[in-house]
């Protein structure tokens, strides 16, 4: 007589008990569900069966097919389980504070101190320009009102160079071609280096960045002005920035005024860094003159405007602590490698 | 400038102000203060007396034992100035009074007990130095204090000159004064001057040629019988407060005219002038000033000749010879207007900058030389009454500015301004500093005053200025625009200098540096780098740098080479401009240019350079999408290695070089280094166009990867096997990457691999042979053969 259905899954028990790899397991697949195999073999009786039993066997026949798959299911999930436990353990723990390697690259403070600035000007509509360092003398000094025999043309502040062009001088030697090019209205800034040929300590340098704006339109008045440079430094500094004018002359600008805001350090109170007079001396400005709007192909009648010029070599001291401006043209990665963003 | 409180004070009334306060608002207002000094304020309790006997001191032959008279009684000190004698006035300070750095007690001076102290200029803080006692007046009055008897004490602040420059007018008190007169609005005092005139019919000083060209008045006025040689006490305090020092009462003279109107004059003695000239030498001479020192005099020099003799140079100093002296009895005085130009060119080429000099140089009005020679006149006459006006005022004025006429109406300063001013506060400001102003309703008419016009106010929107600065800027309301705002689309150069910063210094971790735009040849010379031929400065204060960089590694090797100890490896980079010669027109070709410089110790050469092509073909390819290619050239710097320099390639432009450096620079620096170098032409750079993205349908069929390994000479590169794959187009063929490069014994293999796609079917390797087979073809013409 063949096996029972119930000797049969005790035999499986025993058989599922000591199987202990995963060939072994895929055996007793194929021992008991397979084509030939034992589960399978029992289908075989049923045409032995009366036809009321058959029913009833086919199902019991259809149990132990489902536990006999479910258990060597089980068997196989629990030995991969194990098996990554084993994984686990024989893994190595990696050490957290191995130096991590980010390419430690460096700004120089200029750009740093650029970018930030062009950003809060971009945000207010101000087009960002450019301009050559190599100029002529129309562009440096006469575009801008400054006569033939101006002080500021004399040999001591600029650089000649032997082909008849010189090294600008200030940012506003880009002011004519930039009104040129754009006309008006017109709100621009243009960021730059500039030379004066002088002698260099530790607060000057014949080479540094400054950066020039200029706003054109109908009605820009002198309120105007004061409105866009207390936005615009409080926007630098971070902070409410107090801001005076005081009468300044240049010959490009008509009123022209030097800039003062109330002094960081002491909070206008009076200390060394300003001199105790509670304001630093930050930037010159002033309405354009009608002479250099004229030069720069605008109607003086319709559009007036402002110029202003901030110090950005000045500007990065200030916000970094450098004292010795040296530092800044020096190419000394001790002093320039810090500045890291 | 120095200004004295107690000068202004004499031309506007401004009791009851708060001084402070007032030289506060000049800042806002009109010039910069950099200080307030307050003077006078240690000198306490010192007295007039009379000096009423003097004896030998016991135990010293230097000191004297001085007893002196207080008015209402005696007193006694030791005294020890060698200018003590009986009769004479002083300063004496009696026990407990003050003087500058101390307080009078009880001395015992060489045994001898002192309660009191005969004072010096010095003492009173009125001199720098003192060689005796300060002599007053025969009728000083005794026992009084000497501070309420003499200005002693004073404001005086100092303004930055640096803001006058664009001021004639404020070089002198009178128009400072002016200024306070605007600023507190209370009434300028007129000028107490002599009346040249009643002198119309005394002969002429004798006044002959004059370059009108640049001496645009010259006027004389000769005063004889002068018996005084020294300046009252509050004139030389005002002298010594403002700058200056009493000298003699003639020089002291010119210097207070100076400091009051701004107007220099210079005073010769008569005897040494006889027909005066005003002209420039032909011939270059030597002329000693009144400093003693001897100054060579050119051509362009504008000199006071007397007879032919010179005897000034004009507006800046007078000469040895013609100097008033100590028994000059007749002075012949110079009140003139030159050339500001022609005064500052002069004071540069004979290097003297004087007081006359500094004025001249802003432009002075002409008006002032009458003023002034009737200011000096009334001085004079005042302090010496036996002096005596010996010849008319005598006056070439050459030169007239042109009248300055302004019309402007409320609307434009309303809009100049962005408040609203009233026409009353208009006309009251303008006509207190001097414009004369005709209102009718909303339109103004302006007269520049004399003192404006040589310069400074010459178009409405100066009118501007002088409205604005007395309303004060503090004042202001302050307003944004209405102005519409338009997109603004940022410049493709600045755009790629940001990106390239970024990607060089976050992704490569360079150092960015700035160095100068010419070339150092002493940082050159021992990195054995020649000093290019090219554009140089004119006038540069340093002879060793005077060329301008064609390349940015003239100055960015020196920076690599001080650095050299910074790390064993790094880079830097900087993004100037150099100058690649001139233009056809001759101006310099400027190029905005990047510079990458880097050295390493790393021992196989060929990985660092590898990274620097990975560099440069990144930052291309993140901003334009461009494949970079790299083609040896010959070098064209001597820097540049001569196997391994190559040009970049981008969207068909040469944009730059890679290269590494010559083993000459390259031992010069660092035996065991190698350094690297890059430059980009942004400017080229920037006409490179930006490869769009074209989308391609992904294929549905897996591709297939084939990989050949060649066998190739020492020479053979990765490019060349490349290019002979893109030499035969294939639509399949989607990437050649490099899989190795192995080199031993001689032996140098390649391996590449290919990946085919179809967008219609599953490729098998038989279906590309056939075209890998052609590539072998082309590629064994070379000599490129697969290995094994």
């Amino acid at each position: 007589m063949a096996i029972s259905l119930e000797e049969l899954r005790e035999q499986f028990y025993e058989n599922l008990k000591a199987a202990d790899s995963s060939e072994a397991f895929e055996a007793l697949r194929v021992r008991y569900l397979g084509k030939k195999g034992e589960v399978t073999g029992l289908l075989k009786n049923m045409g032995a069966l009366a036809a009321e039993q058959r029913k009833e066997y086919g199902q019991r026949v259809n149990q132990l097919k489902a536990l006999v798959e479910q258990s060597i299911a089980d068997r196989i999930a629990e030995a991969h389980a194990r098996d990554l436990e084993n994984k686990i353990a024989l893994a190595p723990k990696f050490d957290l504070t191995t130096p991590v390697q980010i390419p430690e690259g460096s700004y120089h403070p200029i750009t740093l101190v650029q970018r930030e600035v062009e950003q809060i000007f971009a945000s207010m509509g101000f087009v960002i320009e450019d301009y050559d360092e190599i100029v002529d003398d129309y562009h440096c000094f006469e575009a801008l009102n400054i006569p033939k025999h101006h002080p500021a043309r004399d040999m001591q502040d600029t650089y000649y160079l032997t082909n008849g062009q010189l090294l600008k001088t200030h940012t506003s030697a880009a002011q004519n071609a930039i009104m040129r090019k754009y006309g008006a209205p017109l709100r621009a800034i243009f960021p730059g280096r500039c030379f004066r040929n002088e002698s260099t300590d530790a607060c000057h340098e014949n080479t540094f960045f400054q950066m020039e704006g200029i706003m054109i339109d109908e009605n820009i008045s002198i309120s105007n002005l004061i409105y866009f440079m207390k936005t615009m430094l409080s926007e630098v500094f971070r902070r409410d920035v107090k801001v005076r004018l005081r009468p300044g002359f240049f010959p490009f600008v008509e009123p022209g005024f030097e800039l003062d805001i109330s002094c960081a350090i002491c909070g206008g109170k009076g200390c060394p860094s300003c001199k105790n007079s509670g304001w630093l001396e930050l930037c010159p400005c002033g309405m354009i003159h009608p002479n250099v709007l004229k030069e720069g192909g605008i109607d003086t009648e319709k559009y007036t405007g402002f110029a202003f010029g901030l110090g950005l070599t000045r500007l990065a001291m200030m916000k970094y602590g450098v004292k010795d401006i040296r530092d800044l043209n020096s190419g000394n990665l001790k002093a320039l490698s810090q500045f890291v963003k | 400038m120095k200004v004295s409180m107690n000068w202004i004070s004499e031309y506007v009334d401004l009791s009851g102000l708060d001084l402070k306060d007032l030289i506060h608002r000049f800042t806002l207002s009109t010039a910069e203060v950099e200080d307030v000094y307050e003077m006078g304020r240690e000198v306490s309790g010192v007295v007039i007396a009379e000096v009423v006997r003097v004896e030998p001191h016991p135990n010293s032959k230097k000191l004297h034992l001085v007893t002196v008279n207080l008015g209402d009684r005696e007193d006694h000190c030791v005294c020890g100035a060698p200018n003590v004698r009986e009769g004479m006035r002083i300063p004496f300070a009696p026990f407990g009074a003050s003087v500058v750095g101390m307080t009078i007690g009880e001395a015992s001076i060489a045994g001898v007990v002192s309660r009191g102290m005969c004072c010096s200029a010095q003492e009173l803080g009125i001199a720098d130095s003192s060689t005796g006692l300060l002599e007053l007046p025969e009728d000083a009055p005794l026992g009084r204090l000497v501070t309420d008897v003499y200005a002693i004490r004073d404001t005086v602040f100092e303004v930055d000159n640096k803001s006058l420059t664009n001021r004639p007018d404020l070089w002198g008190h009178y128009g400072i004064a002016r200024e306070f007169s605007a600023i507190a609005k209370r009434p300028l005092k007129g000028l107490d001057l002599a009346d040249l005139s009643a002198y119309d019919n005394l002969p002429a000083v004798p006044i002959g040629r004059i370059d009108e060209e640049l001496c645009y008045r010259y006027s004389a006025l000769r005063i004889d019988n002068v018996r005084k040689g020294v300046s009252p006490i509050d004139m030389q305090i005002r002298l010594y407060y403002c700058g200056m020092r009493a000298i003699s009462l003639l020089a002291d003279l010119t210097n207070y005219i100076m400091l009051e109107l701004g107007q220099p004059t210079h005073a010769f003695d008569s005897r040494k002038i006889a027909r005066i000239q005003v002209e420039r030498f032909a011939e270059p001479f030597e002329f000693e000033t009144l400093d003693g020192v001897k100054r060579k005099i050119d051509p362009e020099t504008l000199m006071i000749k007397s007879d032919e003799t010179p005897v000034a140079i004009a507006g800046v100093m007078g000469g040895l010879d013609s100097e008033i002296v100590a028994d000059t009895d007749s002075v012949t005085l110079e009140c003139a207007t030159f050339s500001a130009v022609s005064v500052r060119k002069t004071s540069t080429r004979v290097g003297l900058r004087t007081d006359a000099s500094m004025r001249y140089e802003k432009t002075l009005d002409p008006e002032l030389c009458r003023i002034a020679a009737a200011r000096f006149t009334k001085l004079l006459l005042g302090i010496d009454p036996g002096a005596a006006v010996v010849s008319r005022f005598t006056d070439r004025y050459g030169y007239h500015y042109p009248v300055v006429t302004l019309s402007f109406d409320q609307a434009f300063i309303d809009r100049y301004t962005g408040i609203s001013i009233s026409g009353e506060q208009i006309v009251d400001t303008l006509t207190r500093l001097g414009f004369g102003v005709t209102r009718t309703g909303d339109d103004f008419t302006v007269l520049v005053p004399s003192w404006r016009a040589t310069k400074d106010v010459t178009i409405k929107a100066d009118i501007v200025e002088e409205i604005t600065r007395i309303y004060g800027y503090d004042n202001f309301r302050i307003e944004t625009t209405l102005s519409a705002l338009h997109p603004v689309r940022p410049l493709r150069v600045k755009a790629d200098e940001a990106a390239i910063k970024d990607a060089l210094v976050k992704q490569f971790g360079l150092h960015e540096v700035h160095s100068y735009i010419w070339c150092d040849a002493k940082k050159l010379a021992p990195l054995n780098i020649p000093l290019p031929e090219n554009v140089r400065l004119l006038n540069g204060m340093n002879p060793d740098a005077t060329v301008l960089r064609d390349s940015m590694m003239e100055t960015l090797l020196p920076t690599l080479n001080e650095n050299r100890f910074f790390a064993p490896d790094f880079g830097i980079f900087e993004i100037g401009r150099v100058v690649a010669g001139q233009k056809e027109n001759g101006d310099c070709n400027e190029r905005r240019t990047l510079g990458v410089a880097m050295l390493t110790h790393a021992l196989i050469p060929r990985i660092p350079f590898a990274l620097l092509l990975d560099m440069i073909s990144t930052v291309v390819w993140n901003l334009r999408r461009q494949k970079v290619t790299f083609r040896n050239v010959r070098p064209t710097f001597a820097w540049q290695h001569p196997k391994n320099t190559a040009q970049i390639f981008a969207g068909g432009k040469a944009i730059g070089y890679v290269a590494a450096v010559h083993p000459a620079v390259q031992e010069a620096i660092d035996r065991r280094a190698f350094l690297l170098t890059a430059e980009i032409d942004l400017d080229t750079f920037a006409e490179v166009p930006e490869n769009e993205i074209r989308y391609e349908e992904p294929s549905k069929f897996p591709g297939i990867d084939i990989d050949l390994s060649f066998a190739v000479g020492e020479e053979t590169t990765f490019g060349q096997i490349e290019q002979a794959f893109a030499a035969k187009p294939n639509d399949t063929l989607k990437k050649i990457s490099l899989v190795d490069v192995y080199e031993a014994d001689g032996a140098k293999s390649i391996t590449v691999r290919l990946h085919f796609v179809s967008p219609v079917k599953t490729l098998s390797k038989p279906e590309v042979q056939s075209y890998i087979d052609e590539v072998l073809c082309d590629l064994a013409k070379n000599n490129i053969g697969l290995r094994g």
